[in-house]
């Protein structure tokens, strides 16, 4: 290794890497763009809301929105002019309960459009008549129910996408960086022309996955300086720096399925689509957009083929989870092995030039 | 065989600075190189000529140790070539196309990231880029170069450490006229100073302009080797004289003293001869000369006569 050849590459390769437009736009914008679209999507998600229709005044309805003004943060009432407009508000999904009270009688129209708020719906509207009744025997209740949940008090929908978003980005950086720069310095006969110069082949890859790993913590400090703005109310836990070490690993596994595409592939087009292929199953079973807790088990198995879920799981636990430090060491190993893995592959298919 | 033998020690021999034995290569059916053996010694600028094909590259690529020979050996400054030899790489200069470059980055950062490779300073990557006339593109991306440009640069990389042994992959292929001879000036301004200097390409007057000896090269095989002026010479073909039409008659002309034979197509009268001196002589007492034009054999008619000039991709 020699460092003056790493330091003069690796400032070479970061100035080409950040004049290349559409490589940034990629690496940073794309990603925080996304972050925009969750936060508006699920930014109000956190408590769900219900949306309840009324023409005439439901006095029960009232009674417990006085008695409790929690449950104002959980049901908004919206009046209608005639039962026919509540009805057609709550196809549309614009309400999604039409409630009326007729003396002793509580009903609700819903749709089953939507079967998770219908589920809701019932289950609002049961436990309030259910309480009313209580109330109106004048009985003591024997029993209390306290719900907490066990996250940080500030958990909100940002804390689980943040480190999902970001490890999407990292690996489309990752995946697609290697691969690329290996089918064009093929392509182009730098890989040639390298091997006839002195330079040691170990310091230009050095250099290569040195770019790689300044540019995801440039990626890593973009991505959490924007989302702990206001707007998106990021709050970072205890061990949240374990991320940097997690970022590195997740990197280094990435770079290597990219060798490993760009040793195969012998076209940019195919390097290109290959890529897709592995980065976006991977987005999705690793669990970026989505959390796998409701997945069917397969696709839990499934999804710890892709380097990607270890990097959400490690990120997650530290970033929103408030695990400590140790909790992320079992996630750098597992990214580490995959890294080994695919690097050693990729030598033993590496090819010099395009014949 | 004995006028090859008599070509090759035209040049008095130096000590070889490269020596290929023997050299074969063949990709499945294809033998594209197929027994080579060529010397080259300190100082010289020799050339390798051929069509597409011929298995120049190869032979290149072999011989710079890129490519490992099926047979034969390859040595440059006395050290093999294969397998990669630390010792021998910061000996030797490569051009071997003009888009091997790092993207993004100007000429100037170009030629000194490659300057960093061999340990060579700044600023002798900037006097290089002075030498190859490109100071005024300095702060301008590779994308941005001109074909004849990407060559200098390539060219400037090759040379950026001040090697002894200079190899040059068709630098002036996919170039304008111009933009041709201006390169040649900077290819011809390479080889002084004892460095020594190997050129692939498919043009003859280039050939016949920068190089002391010339390989013609087909199927695998050297067909000729030699300078270009006594490869020439050996051909033994007839000059041409040509006079626009109308001059003189096909047949008077003909029956000039020393002509072998006459053709007019209506645009030129072309008389082959052995003897121009005496034809022009007798031409001139018919008081035909005006625009004359005299062709001897060039390094083309050796090519097309150990070639043959069927249409070959």
């Amino acid at each position: 290794m020699n460092t003056g050849v790493v330091r003069s590459l690796t400032r070479a390769l970061f100035v080409g890497f950040v004049r290349d437009r559409a490589a940034l736009f990629y690496t940073l914008l794309f990603p925080l763009f996304f972050l925009v679209v969750f936060a508006g999507v699920f930014g109000s998600a956190d408590s769900p809301r219900v949306e309840v229709a009324r023409v005439a005044p439901v006095p029960l309805l009232d009674q417990a929105l006085a008695h409790d003004p929690g449950l104002r943060d959980t049901i908004e009432v919206t009046a209608y002019r005639t039962p026919e407009a509540a009805v057609r508000a709550v196809e549309k999904g614009d309400a999604d309960a039409f409630a009326a009270q007729d003396g002793g009688t509580l009903s609700i129209r819903y749709s089953v459009a939507d079967r998770v708020q219908s589920g809701i719906v019932q289950s609002l509207f049961g436990g309030l008549t259910q309480a009313a009744n209580r109330a109106a025997t004048g009985e003591r209740p024997a029993y209390r129910l306290e719900a907490r949940q066990v996250e940080d008090a500030s958990l909100s929908a940002i804390q689980f996408f943040t480190p999902g978003l970001l490890g999407w980005a990292l690996s489309m950086a990752g995946v697609f960086g290697a691969s690329t720069t290996l089918v064009t310095w093929r392509k182009n006969g730098l890989l040639r022309r390298l091997r006839l110069s002195p330079a040691p082949l170990r310091s230009v890859f050095a250099a290569r996955v040195l770019v790689s790993l300044v540019t995801a913590l440039i990626q890593l400090a973009v991505f959490l300086g924007v989302a702990l703005l206001p707007v998106f109310g990021l709050r970072l836990t205890g061990a949240w720096w374990m991320s940097i070490p997690l970022v590195l690993a997740g990197v280094l596994a990435f770079l290597g399925i990219g060798m490993l595409v760009g040793a195969w592939a012998r076209t940019q087009e195919a390097a290109s689509a290959v890529t897709q292929l592995i980065v976006l199953p991977m987005a999705f079973l690793g669990g970026s957009f989505f959390p796998l807790d409701s997945a069917p088990g397969w696709m839990r198995t499934l999804s710890y083929v892709f380097p990607l879920r270890y990097l959400n799981d490690g990120m997650l636990d530290v970033m929103a989870r408030g695990l400590g430090p140790a909790s992320a060491l079992p996630q750098i190993a597992a990214l580490l092995a995959v890294a080994v893995v695919t690097s050693l592959a990729a030598a033993r298919i590496f090819r010099w030039d395009a014949t | 065989m004995e006028v090859r033998w008599a070509l090759r020690s035209y040049r008095p021999i130096m000590a070889h600075t490269i020596r290929a034995t023997g050299l074969r290569k063949r990709y499945g059916a294809v033998r594209a190189v197929d027994g080579v053996s060529l010397e080259a010694g300190e100082g010289e600028f020799l050339g390798v000529l051929g069509p597409n094909g011929a298995g120049k590259t190869t032979l290149l690529e072999m011989i710079e140790g890129l490519r490992e020979p099926d047979e034969g050996e390859v040595t440059v400054l006395g050290l093999p070539v294969w397998p990669r030899n630390a010792a021998l790489l910061p000996r030797i200069g490569v051009q071997l196309q003009a888009t091997s470059f790092f993207e993004r980055l100007t000429a100037r950062e170009q030629l000194r990231t490659f300057a960093s490779l061999y340990g060579a300073s700044g600023a002798r990557a900037d006097a290089m880029l002075e030498t190859v006339g490109l100071a005024a593109k300095a702060d301008t991306r590779v994308e941005k170069l001109s074909g004849g440009q990407a060559q200098r640069l390539s060219i400037a990389c090759a040379l950026v450490h001040d090697p002894e042994v200079v190899f040059l992959d068709e630098p002036t292929a996919a170039l304008d006229p111009q933009a041709r001879r201006n390169l040649w000036d900077v290819l011809r301004a390479i080889s002084t100073g004892g460095r020594t200097v190997v050129l692939t390409t498919h043009s003859m007057d280039e050939a016949e302009t920068l190089c002391d000896r010339v390989a013609i090269m087909d199927e695998g095989r050297v067909l000729e080797l030699g300078p270009p002026a006594a490869l020439v010479r050996g051909l033994d073909v007839p000059a041409r004289v040509s006079v626009p039409s109308g001059r003189l008659p096909r047949a008077e002309a003909a029956a000039l003293p020393g002509a072998l034979d006459a053709a007019d197509d209506g645009v030129s009268l072309v008389v082959s001869t052995r003897d121009p001196a005496a034809v022009l002589a007798a031409m001139g007492a018919r008081d035909a000369l005006d625009g004359v034009q005299v062709r001897g054999a060039t390094l083309e008619d050796v090519f097309l006569h150990r070639i043959g000039r069927e249409y070959r991709a």
